[in-house]
């Protein structure tokens, strides 16, 4: 080696990251495009086996219900990015729920400040676990399981376990004034051009928003160099206790949103409503780590999982699988999407 | 028992190859019954690679190894053990169960047998630890818990628990590392006693008193080899000699008189006991911080860095006092530090060449906090062609770099902006002789305009970058020398502790 060797690196000319030999192999093609592939599969099959699946009603429908369960997955991806984990989001979702139907129903209260209440709510939520961790040093999955057990009791305190609807019976013996306003059923409901749900909007937004953050900003940048190696990013000069609890009220933000749509859709406080938005969203995310070979906690991926999940639930259910067939093809998938993340991509590495 | 001196290992032709890095070369060694012969190098010289081939983790790519006269190679440590090899390592914690009892950490090996009963008695396990102790003539705490021991204590244990095999050769990896005088006197009365009982004893330090009070023989390993050895009377200037460089070339280059001062150090003082130090680094020349492991250089550089607080004394840069609280004020205050062990330290082994290098000042490449690739893109180029670095493109993993190349990112980072102090921990470990010669240009081609600050142990190292040498030692700096007419024999005086040394202002 001399200190006069050329520098063969040409910059202008690089190859797409990790692309660093052309010649086309089966398995790199497999790992990247596999799970896309099967997506579009198993649009074609149930379009061929049902024909009112591939309407473009349906379709937006299988959009809407991933909605929430999309906003959910895309803020726990940002605390998968930092090697961390919230396990809260299911229950930050259905406070944001109970929530917004308290400040309506209860408070009698308008849509704005209904809104306002959630967000504001999701992110102190965010706030607090990310304190717990790195402040108060709990690991992250312990300290958001035990966020996520306070939430679950705490969102039943104000009604006494109830849900909450038009007219209910208050402790007090009167009965709730309040409503839900037309505005707030509205996030929930209207469809733009009679077809495209707003909630499928909303989530679009913030799903571009998010990656523009993640995969553009420096901000992203620091957040997934926190991820690979945390004391080297605090070495480098970040603020490293800072963003990681800017990731968790990213991810109590999110999940707050997921809960007001979700408040929109049902128009009650209905208790029951977050219990599966958890595993739905964590399965996402993961799923996501597949999608085009990221190995990696990204966001298009998770909205590429949601979609995947999405459009599975809506498919089995449109050939009338049974409904615990649902969950176990959930885990199935989720099994097979990590085995091409981790499995198949190690063994390539060696 | 057999009579003590006879060999119980006896190692020929001993290799290790980790990739492309050679880490054990052609090693002979003989180990003799009832001796404590000291192993010592550099970080990186070979050592623990050759204790994990010793104690069965690694398997050796070739040569041979005799117990007792046996040729053995181990596929696993269990195997090792069964042969009488026994090793108390570093890091005492992954040697013992915290959450057990002193008793049960002492019968472990008891418990984990897979033949041994399924249902474990108290008092059985207590009478084993009662026999496991009454060996070495230990009075333990047998009832407490592990994590309620104090870390000589856990030590105990642990070599208690080695012992009970009645080994035929014990490895000690740094044991006084984190004990006090006084527990440390408590070892070394043990490791005596069992010297007198025939046990052959390697031991690992980079504490030249350890050594003193210890050692019947000592072997220097450096760069892969056994480079001395030493029998008694230690002779401790050559031992320091040999493992920080015989190969000294002096007056590599002249020494460049520095310019401004950029920092001046005043009674600084590391802890409460080490004695108070002055310093000046100046503009444009390269100073090199040199001294044993456990001297006190990263302890110093931590301060500067923000990542440690001294315990007293003043750093001002430009006239202005630098007291940082972390690394993000120290940036801010125009300090910049490449780290030791680059992997755990530095890089970010996701990323690509490119994020490795730009991560520290992404603000400078950022509009409205959104990257801007082609700026980014341009800084690292410009470094990867002033450093010569080798790599397919910017935007491969930085793990597929070899380790000179990796290091040159770590400087090449650094170098992106202009600094006023720019500190270098160890920036040659692992690195293959043309990258250091890279870096080392590099860094003497960018030194105008800022001070320089290198660390490293290897004189011979440091002598090819280096203006200035300071010596630190006992958490003190104790000696500079300029690298024009420098007296080698003088600079290993003063680094092993040995010579008259002048105080250095």
């Amino acid at each position: 080696m001399s200190t006069q060797s050329p520098n063969p690196a040409t910059p202008a000319a690089a190859a797409p990251a990790g692309a660093t030999k052309s010649a086309f192999s089966f398995k790199d093609f497999v790992i990247k495009f596999g799970l896309l592939i099967i997506l579009a599969v198993m649009i074609i099959v149930f379009w061929r086996l049902e024909p009112a699946f591939a309407n473009a009603r349906n379709m937006f429908s299988i959009l809407q219900a991933v909605s929430v369960t999309a906003l959910l997955a895309l803020g726990v991806t940002v605390t998968l990015a930092i090697a961390g984990f919230d396990l809260s989001i299911g229950s930050t979702a259905a406070m944001s729920l109970m929530a917004s139907s308290y400040v309506m129903v209860i408070l009698n209260q308008g849509t704005f400040l209904a809104v306002v209440v959630c967000l504001l709510l999701g992110v102190f939520i965010g706030f607090l676990n990310g304190v717990l961790i790195v402040k108060g040093r709990i690991p992250d999955l312990l300290a958001t399981l035990g966020m996520m057990f306070l939430l679950l009791g705490l969102q039943l305190i104000p009604t006494g376990g109830r849900s909450i609807a038009k007219g209910m019976t208050l402790s007090d013996g009167s009965a709730a004034t309040g409503t839900f306003t037309d505005a707030f059923l509205a996030l929930g409901r209207y469809r733009l051009f009679d077809l495209i749900p707003l909630p499928v909007i909303i989530m679009l937004v913030a799903a571009i928003i998010l990656w523009v953050f993640m995969e553009r900003s420096r901000y992203g940048r620091v957040l997934y160099a926190i991820g690979g190696n945390e004391k080297a990013t605090r070495l480098a000069g970040a603020p490293v206790e800072r963003y990681k609890i800017a990731a968790y009220m990213i991810s109590g933000l999110f999940a707050s949103i997921g809960g007001i749509l979700l408040a929109a859709r049902v128009g009650r406080g209905d208790v029951t409503s977050g219990s599966s938005l958890l595993l739905d969203s964590v399965a996402a995310a993961l799923i996501g780590y597949a999608v085009l070979g990221a190995k990696k906690p990204n966001v298009f991926g998770t909205a590429i999982g949601a979609l995947f999940v999405g459009t599975l639930l809506n498919g089995l259910t449109m050939l009338n699988a049974p409904y615990y067939a649902q969950d176990f093809v959930k885990g199935l998938v989720l099994v097979f999407a990590l085995l091409f993340t981790f499995g198949f991509a190690s063994s390539q590495r060696r | 028992m057999t009579e003590p001196g006879r060999e119980v290992i006896r190692i020929r032709g001993l290799n290790k190859r980790f990739g492309s890095t050679h880490a054990v070369i052609d090693v002979d060694l003989d180990i003799r019954r009832g001796e404590v012969l000291a192993l010592m190098g550099a970080n990186g010289a070979g050592k623990s690679t050759l204790i994990k081939i010793l104690c069965g983790v690694h398997p050796a790519d070739s040569g041979t190894m005799e117990i007792d006269g046996e040729p053995m190679a181990f596929r696993s440590p269990l195997e090792a053990c069964a042969a009488g090899i026994h090793t108390v390592h570093q890091i005492i914690n992954d040697g013992v169960v915290q959450q057990l009892t002193v008793a049960e950490n002492l019968a472990l090996d008891e418990i984990c047998r897979p033949e041994g009963p399924m249902l474990l008695s108290r008092t059985v396990i207590t009478a084993r630890a009662r026999e496991i102790q009454a060996i070495l003539g230990l009075d333990l705490p047998l009832g407490k818990a592990m994590s309620e021991l104090g870390q000589a204590e856990r030590q105990l244990v642990a070599i208690a628990r080695a012992l009970s095999h009645d080994p035929k050769v014990l490895i000690l990896d740094e044991p006084t590392s984190s004990l006090s005088e006084a527990e440390a006197a408590r070892l070394f009365a043990l490791i005596e006693d069992l010297r007198a009982r025939g046990v052959a004893i390697i031991y690992i330090s980079h504490r030249m008193s350890d050594i003193r009070r210890l050692a019947d023989r000592a072997v220097v390993m450096r760069d892969g080899r056994t480079r001395a050895e030493f029998a008694r009377p230690l002779d401790f200037d050559g031992i320091v000699h040999a493992m920080v460089g015989h190969r000294v070339r002096e007056g590599a280059h002249s020494a460049v008189a520095g310019g401004r001062t950029v920092v001046e150090i005043r009674d600084f003082a590391l802890t409460p006991t080490s004695a108070p130090f002055d310093l000046d680094l100046c503009e444009g020349e390269v100073v090199v911080l040199t001294g044993l492991i456990g001297a006190g250089k990263t302890e110093f550089a931590d301060c500067l860095f923000g990542t440690a607080t001294p315990y007293a004394g003043s750093v001002t840069i430009d006239g202005k006092p630098l007291r940082p609280a972390s690394p993000q004020e120290a940036i801010a205050g125009g300090v910049f530090m490449a780290h030791e062990d680059r992997g755990n330290s530095s890089l970010v082994s996701e990323f690509s060449v490119l994020h490795n290098m730009t991560l520290p000042f992404l603000r400078h490449f950022s509009k409205l906090s959104l990257v801007v690739p082609d700026q980014e893109r341009r800084a690292a180029t410009g470094q990867v062609s002033d450093l010569a670095i080798k790599c397919p493109s910017i935007d491969v993993p930085i793990g597929s770099l070899s380790g000179g190349n990796q290091q040159k990112v770590v400087l090449g980072r650094w170098l992106i902006q202009p600094c006023r102090l720019l500190i270098l921990d160890e920036p040659f470990q692992g690195v293959d002789i043309g990258a250091r010669q890279d870096i080392g240009r590099r860094l003497r081609e960018t030194a105008a305009g800022r001070a320089t600050l290198v660390i490293c142990a290897d004189l011979e190292e440091a002598t090819e970058i280096a203006d200035r040498i300071i010596v630190m030692r006992d958490f003190s700096v104790v000696g500079g020398h300029s690298v024009d007419g420098l007296s080698l024999d003088a600079l290993v005086a003063e680094i092993s502790g040995t010579g008259t040394h002048a105080t250095f202002a």
